[in-house]
């Protein structure tokens, strides 16, 4: 299961972060700046994955941006980092492709319909 | 589209580039959240951005409140207001903006009202029940997009006690002819299910609904509430198994729309979730898992595509093949996949590889074999997450051979290592493996140094504690033992002669610890160096006091002659006038014992530790002193959580007491008298098949307590199946010499040495990681350990209980009668033994019977059947105090059968066996219970053996506990000559009590005139009088309130099968007669009674392997004496 999602850029600034466990706010904090630590040192060769608390860590990097999922230990790998490549922007994206902490929708073209029809109301 | 969803659409492309100033440009200059981001983009420092977001919050602040901001506009400001929420910087004051703006916003403003929300709130925040009517009446709303946007907000966050008022709405849209609500609905359940699960137990067949689902997406949906409860529970849903291979075949075969194709894969998220259901089904069930193999094939064959998400498939698919019942080809398949992930110049793919082969070297070591070059590459790979897999993988093929290599290994990586989790989870690791397969004493010792040195404060502090319970036990052979405590101490000295004051306090503490209990084994070593040496650690101004409390108490146990009293009166002078008061009290300690040598020597003997210790958890023993003080008017003694409660009723000044002054040493004088006092006091004979029973009876209150205290401070009960046995089978069972050693001077002890370990696995050092890799023979894997390469195994804690029982009884009757004289009181406490001279004459027992609750709580005096039914006749003449439990024995070949004679309204009742309780030349006692369904009724059967008549006898019966009354006849009966005569009594429980006890008095007449008496007792456990009680689950839940006794305490649970709170509540109902209420998940209340009218009820929840329970009653100690009843049953399950 999705514990959050964050997309940090590689000064660790957020741009990015969703939450599907409690966390009060200093403590988000914290995990940003943790998430922030242990990913930008890595080596473009490294894995994708890092260990994390009780965690792990599967991120991508694009351009400057780390986008990373924080997932259970037991989950899939490879899984979620293509869940990343397939994702695209903005909360409501987000939103249409995971819902309490799990992939929803796989489909780019049903995410867009979804976002065409939010679009529509205008 | 709104230009505020298109300003945060726009500006992630932005974020997205590279360049942030090309990127920028693109914003529409008009758009205030475009100023804002680009604001900060521009900045420098952390200082201004944050003078930056102030000034921005104080505006957003100022608009929000103003009564003239539009909808539209607070829109916008809600964006802003996520924005800087999402920086770290607190906009609460926007939060209830928010939740209106989804109350009255337009379609869209409710979007961003609602994602606001979503993203400012939390489950617990109370503010979100403000936001409960809104999601209610846009759930009921006909416009899809509202409705989506309250299960969107449903699915997120939800207070976890409104889930009923929006349930049956949820519910509801299971069955909306537009899939993606369907969708929602679904998953919005799979949120109640994880937050809440008993609130949608009953919709469980509307899951079933989903799966069959028309829409392949809903049906996906609902696999992540079907992963999660097989997860909890596979037995309930096997029968659903070839539905979910069906489903898969479909998949692979490319059924599914082509929307669902990932990079021409078909549904590949779908499939990597059907495979985990499957393994969770597969696991342990041959005939679920032959089902599964055709389609895992398939599987596995279908996925040739070089794209990662394939490989996640196949990844998936050897783990599920690993997991279910094994079928070798499939597994060479899988093996081969295996090689490929490991093989693979992809670097990802190699991290699985190493995973997956993690995963699966218990199965097959082989493989990891086929793979030693690629392992030890990545031993040295630059990504440190490839080689803490690695280490993992080597930890899984650690045998005796290997051990060194692979634990220098490890602490390699652990000293440049610098992520705590990391450290706590290595550091354990080596630990368990140097204790396991250490192949030289100095190599134990100095590994296990480096682990405290390294793993520090952080580690987990059973590591220290069962590295002290280790030196302190001993193992196998007395030399060996001697030379690892010498080596500890060597080393010790030259660390602290070193810099100590680098070193971790846990290890500290360790030290000194070993150095106050052994240094003495060094002969040449001065206690006076040892003691400087110590003193030096005080004056260090990093050590804690924990650390000092632990220094001193090692100074106290050195300090000796001339110049060690005169360095630990220096320390005294500095530390008894310390500000802490545990300090203060261990320097009082050592200064009073450096004086008194005597005293000291008692208090502290050497080599006491080499006893296991049992400690009376239930401080029976201060039974006394509280009822004392309670009749002298001490408040009575109310747990913890009910003096909260009431604390909090109250609203009083704050009376709770100061914290317990209590370190991990603070503890080891008052244990160190222990070993002399409780070790001895838990006999049992081997002889019956009702041996535990028995015991019980015996000692009430020792027995059966788990051993939590040692010398060092708290035990973790790590290993609870030996410390039950060591509780079982120490006393009267260990063999002479052992006993010796616990209760005379060392010098005595050894006799009998068991044999050494074999000399050339010892002296084999590993050359290589993979040594003993290449036979199964050799094999060393995780959880099974071969015992001959395990060198620190625990010593045996006494003779097995195969051994035969003759002798067993001439072992304890010669160590009883050396013993006799100084230790009557604990000989008589476990005196399954014919033992003349420690049989009490009726002289003597009547002031021992006094003096032993004193001393021990309650503990019993007991003589076998067996003394009485041999030797009464001809050993002893006059009267005896006998008491028996109603186990049932073995041979009893004398016995006379009464069950004859028992009446007949108890024929279909449960009776206990018929056990004799005195006799002398004329009279025969013996009594048995019957339980029934509202009383227990006592059969006293007397036995006339003399060839007259007996005319009158007067049976009296009397009890502490228990209420006596005369059930039918008056108790004076007749007996003719041989013949029996039977009484019965209705007992009831007017105390309750581990054990409760009834004393009894025969006199009679004998013809010839003179008046003669036989005295018994019989005692039985409180479960004899323990009934089920039927209530319902709200009738309980009613009670439970109203009671106010109660109890916790945390068991281990009972593990057969797939579930151990089932398997466990069975077997407390089976022993106890408990009623089952209801299990609810991982909870599970239960229900009893004592006789009529005393019901305790118990919940009990599993969590993290253990088992929490916690018994209610109105009755005073009645949850306590059934706890333990509970524990017993458990542990002798």
């Amino acid at each position: 299961m999705i514990r959050f999602i964050l997309i940090q850029n590689r000064a660790g600034k957020t741009r990015l972060a969703k939450w599907y466990m409690q966390f009060d706010d200093d403590e988000k904090q914290k995990l940003i700046e943790e998430v922030h630590a242990v990913v930008t040192v890595r080596d473009a060769k490294h894995t994708n994955f890092v260990e994390f608390r009780n965690f792990k860590i599967i991120y991508r990097r694009y351009a400057g941006l780390y986008f990373c999922i924080c997932v259970d230990v037991t989950d899939n790998n490879l899984a979620y980092l293509e869940g990343i490549h397939n994702f695209v922007e903005v909360y409501t994206v987000v939103d249409e492709m995971f819902l309490a902490g799990e992939i929803r929708e796989t489909s780019q073209t049903k995410v867009l319909k979804q976002l065409l029809m939010l679009q529509s109301l205008e | 589209m709104s230009d505020v969803v298109e300003k945060t659409l726009t500006a992630l492309p932005s974020l997205l580039s590279l360049d942030s100033h090309s990127g920028s440009t693109k914003l529409s200059s008009s758009s205030k959240l475009g100023n804002l981001i680009r604001g900060i983009t521009e900045l420098t420092s952390k200082h201004e951005e944050e003078k930056l977001i102030q000034r921005e919050l104080a505006s957003i602040k100022e608009q929000v409140s103003s009564p003239n901001t539009s909808m539209r506009q607070m829109k916008e400001l809600m964006v802003r207001a996520i924005y800087c929420e999402m920086l770290g910087y607190e906009a609460s004051f926007s939060y209830i903006h928010a939740i209106k703006l989804a109350q009255q916003g337009t379609a869209l403003e409710k979007r961003v009202g609602y994602l606001a929300v979503s993203l400012f709130l939390n489950e617990s925040h109370e503010l979100l029940l403000l936001l409960v009517n809104t999601v209610l009446k846009d759930l009921q709303s006909t416009n899809l997009i509202e409705v989506c946007m309250a299960l969107t907000v449903v699915s997120q966050m939800f207070p976890k006690d409104m889930i009923p008022a929006i349930l049956p709405l949820v519910e509801e849209k299971l069955t909306h002819p537009k899939e993606i609500i369907r969708r929602k609905a679904v998953l919005a359940l799979y949120k109640f299910y994880l937050i809440a699960p008993n609130q949608v137990q009953h919709i469980h067949n509307k899951f079933r609904k989903a799966l069959c689902d028309k829409d392949p997406g809903v049906m996906t949906a609902s696999l992540h509430i079907y992963l999660q409860m097989i997860q909890e529970n596979p037995e309930g849903y096997k029968d659903l198994t070839a539905s979910f291979v069906t489903i898969l075949k479909q998949v692979v075969a490319g059924k599914l729309p082509m929307d669902f194709n990932y990079h021409s894969v078909p549904a590949p998220w779908l499939q990597i979730q059907l495979l985990r259901i499957l393994a969770f089904l597969g696991k342990n069930d041959q005939s679920s898992s032959e089902i599964m193999y055709d389609i895992l094939e398939e599987s596995l064959r279908r996925a040739e595509i070089n794209h990662n998400i394939t490989y996640a498939i196949l990844y998936e698919c050897v783990k599920c093949i690993y997991t279910i019942h094994p079928k070798s080809e499939l597994l060479e398949k899988a093996a081969k996949c295996i090689g490929n992930f490991v093989l693979s110049t992809k670097i990802n793919l190699k991290y699985l590889g190493l995973k997956a082969l993690t995963y699966v070297v218990q199965q097959d070591p082989k493989l990891a074999l086929q793979h030693q070059v690629t392992i030890i590459e990545c031993l040295d790979h630059p990504d440190l997450i490839i080689k803490r897999e690695t280490l993992e993988l080597l930890f899984r093929i650690t045998n005796a051979q290997n051990v060194a290599v692979i634990v220098e290994k490890m602490l390699e990586f652990l000293r440049g290592n610098k992520d705590d989790y990391t450290t706590i989870d290595l550091v354990g690791k080596v630990a368990e493996l140097a204790e396991k397969y250490a192949p030289n004493n100095e190599w134990f010792i100095e590994t296990m140094s480096t682990v405290f040195s390294v793993g520090g404060d952080t580690m987990q502090p059973d590591i220290p504690n069962s590295f002290l319970k280790l030196l302190s036990e001993g193992f196998d052979s007395v030399e060996e033992d001697r030379k690892l405590k010498l080596f500890a101490v060597d080393s010790y000295v030259s660390l602290l002669q070193g810099e100590p004051g680098k070193l971790p306090q846990r290890f500290l503490q360790v030290i000194s610890w070993v150095l106050g209990e052994y240094s003495y084994l060094r002969g040449e070593l001065d206690a006076a160096t040892v003691l400087r040496l110590l003193a030096k650690l005080l004056d260090t101004k990093s050590t804690s006091s924990e650390t000092k409390s632990w220094v001193l108490m090692a100074m106290t146990k050195v300090c000796e002659g001339g110049v060690g009293v005169s360095v630990a009166q220096e320390v005294c002078e500095t530390y008894s006038s310390s500000l802490d008061t545990a300090l203060r009290q261990r320097a009082q300690e050592l200064q009073h014992l450096s004086q008194d040598r005597d005293l000291r020597a008692k208090v502290l003997p050497r080599e006491a530790g080499s006893e296991p210790l049992e400690v009376d958890s239930s401080l029976s023993f201060l039974d006394g002193f509280v009822s004392e003080a309670l009749a002298a008017g001490a408040a009575p003694y109310k747990p913890h959580h009910q003096r909260q409660e009431e604390l909090a009723q109250a609203k009083a000044l704050s009376m709770e007491p100061y914290g317990l002054p209590i370190s991990m040493s603070s503890c080891s004088i008052a244990d160190r008298q222990s070993p002399t006092l409780l070790s001895v006091s838990s006999g049992l004979s081997g002889d019956s098949p009702s041996l535990s029973q028995k015991g019980g009876s015996t000692t009430p209150k020792l027995d059966g307590v788990k051993r939590v205290w040692g010398r060092q401070g708290y035990l973790v009960q790590t290993e609870p199946v030996e410390e039950s046995d060591l509780v079982e089978v120490t006393g009267p069972l260990q063999s002479p010499n052992q006993q010796a050693g616990a209760d005379g001077p060392p010098s005595q002890t050894p006799t009998l040495k068991p044999t050494p370990q074999p000399e050339q696995e010892k002296q084999q050092l590993a050359s290589s990681l993979f040594v003993g890799l290449g036979s199964q023979s050799s094999l060393c894997l995780m959880g099974k350990p071969e015992a001959t390469t395990q060198r620190f195994r625990r010593k045996a804690k006494g003779p097995v209980l195969s051994s035969s029982t003759g002798e067993q009884i001439s072992n304890s009757s010669v160590s009883a009668s050396s013993m006799a004289n100084n230790l009557l009181c604990n000989d008589l406490l476990d005196s399954n033994i014919t033992s003349e001279t420690a049989a009490p004459s009726l002289e003597q027992t009547p002031q021992l019977s006094r003096d032993l609750p004193a001393a021990n709580g309650a503990c019993a005096v007991e003589s076998t059947d067996r003394d009485v039914k041999e030797n009464s006749a001809s050993l002893i003449g006059d009267n005896r105090l006998v008491a028996a439990d109603p186990a049932p024995r073995g041979d009893r070949g004398k016995l006379k059968d009464f069950s004859a004679h028992l009446p007949a309204e108890f024929s279909g009742l449960c009776h206990s066996d018929i056990s004799p309780l005195a006799s002398n030349q004329s009279l025969d006692v013996s009594a048995c219970h019957v339980q029934k369904e509202d009383s227990l009724v006592l059969v006293v059967f007397m036995y006339n053996s003399s060839d007259d008549a007996i005319p009158h006898i007067l049976l009296e019966l009397r009890s502490d506990e228990l209420e006596v009354s005369c059930e039918g006849d008056s108790p004076v009966e007749e007996a003719r000559s041989r013949s029996v005569a039977v009484c019965q009594y209705s007992l009831t429980v007017k105390k309750p009590s581990v054990h409760v006890e009834v004393a009894g008095t025969v006199s009679y007449q004998l013809p010839v005139g003179t008046s003669q008496s036989v005295q018994f007792s019989y005692k039985l456990p409180l479960t004899s009088f323990i009934r089920p009680l039927t209530v319902s689950t709200e009738e309980y839940g009613t009670m439970w309130l109203d009671f106010s006794h109660d109890t916790k305490q945390k068991l281990t649970p009972i593990c057969l099968g797939q579930e151990p709170l089932m398997d466990t509540l069975n077997v407390l109902k089976k022993k106890l007669k408990l009623h089952v209420v209801e299990i609810i998940g991982m909870e599970g209340i239960v229900a009893c009674r004592v006789l009529r009218d005393q019901p305790c009820l118990m919940h009990c929840r599993l969590h993290a392997g253990a088992l929490s329970v916690w018994l209610r009653s109105p009755v005073p100690d009645l949850p306590d004496c059934l706890m333990y009843h509970c524990q017993r049953a458990l542990q002798e399950h």
